[in-house]
């Protein structure tokens, strides 16, 4: 028998990893796989206390994360198509265009 | 809970593993194939919570098409091997307490409540499978199935206007086929080329110092 806490520390161990590629990571792709990682530590918190109360509403919230996710996903792949068009590069810190 | 401790554990140490590698490894490409065995052995955990539904589509959805767009992206781009410069200096030091920080919260609040987490339910025969997600999913959410619809549509559409390469609406597009007339081949549609007697040159010519002399 595994206690739940065991689940909800190795989603914890995996939401702070996915905020380390967010912050340190200077590649937006990478930048997007950890965002990534951080639903997928979500989720499996969701999952772990679905069947802990026995409540399917749970899983529900997890197919719904999943499919704004992908949206997410495309749009944003999109927009760094279109950036890398563009600019002719997609290092994250020299997109200061807006700044005034 | 159940599950043995046993693939618990292997489980665990190839989600942080892979995760582990996908931030440190330099090439993009590295990276986006840690992360679909990460979203596969998650699925396994998914699996062993009672979450089959959810699991396969997470191996569908995630380590599926969500890991072709980002290999697409990052072949298309050629962005697998970016060069590393190093503007904003502070922000990893601004960054790594911050990390350190919240992770200290979530040990601190996983420690001291976790007493609170005990009692587990059984669970009926057939929770988690399809049947049942969906009997929920097309009764109680509805709403929120439907509102998921829109964002998926107005993502592609999103998506579709930002990667198209010609941004001119349909009468530009007309206009700009007439003021550029071309020689098509009736029967085959295709273009013919202009015969060339070195007219059309001069004629260019003159035009460009004429409006060389204009300026």
């Amino acid at each position: 028998m595994v206690p739940v806490t065991y689940y909800l520390a190795l989603s914890a161990v995996m939401f702070v990893l996915g905020i380390f590629g967010v912050l340190l990571r200077r590649n937006p792709l990478v930048i997007f796989m950890s965002l990534e990682l951080m639903f997928n530590a979500a989720n499996l918190v969701f999952v772990t206390f679905a069947r802990m109360y026995g409540a399917i509403e749970g899983q529900i919230v997890v197919f719904f994360v999943m499919s704004v996710a992908a949206a997410e996903v495309a749009i944003g792949l999109a927009l760094m198509v279109e950036i890398f068009r563009t600019k002719h590069s997609i290092d994250m810190d020299q997109l200061n265009t807006l700044k005034g | 809970m159940p599950g043995s401790p046993i693939v618990f554990f292997i489980l665990a140490a190839v989600a942080v593993g892979t995760a582990i590698g996908m931030l440190l490894s330099r090439n993009a490409l590295y990276s986006a194939l840690f992360l679909a065995l990460n979203f596969a052995a998650v699925a396994m955990l998914y699996l062993i919570l009672g979450a089959p539904f959810i699991a396969l589509s997470q191996i569908t959805v995630y380590a599926g098409s969500i890991m072709v767009l980002f290999l697409f992206v990052i072949m298309l781009l050629g962005a697998d091997n970016l060069p590393s410069g190093d503007q904003l200096r502070w922000q990893p030091l601004l960054a790594i307490p911050l990390i350190v920080i919240l992770a200290a919260d979530f040990a601190i609040n996983l420690f001291r409540r976790s007493s609170e987490l005990v009692g587990v339910v059984t669970l009926p025969e057939n929770f988690g499978d399809p049947a049942a997600i969906g009997t929920v999913l097309f009764t109680q959410y509805m709403l929120p199935f439907e509102v998921t619809a829109v964002i998926l549509l107005s993502a592609t559409i999103g998506a579709i206007m930002l990667a198209k390469p010609d941004q001119l609406s349909p009468g530009e597009r007309a206009r700009k086929v007439r003021g550029a007339p071309r020689n098509v081949d009736g029967v085959t549609g295709l273009e013919v080329p202009q015969p060339t007697n070195g007219q059309g040159t001069q004629e260019t010519e003159l035009e460009k110092t004429a409006s060389a002399a204009d300026r």
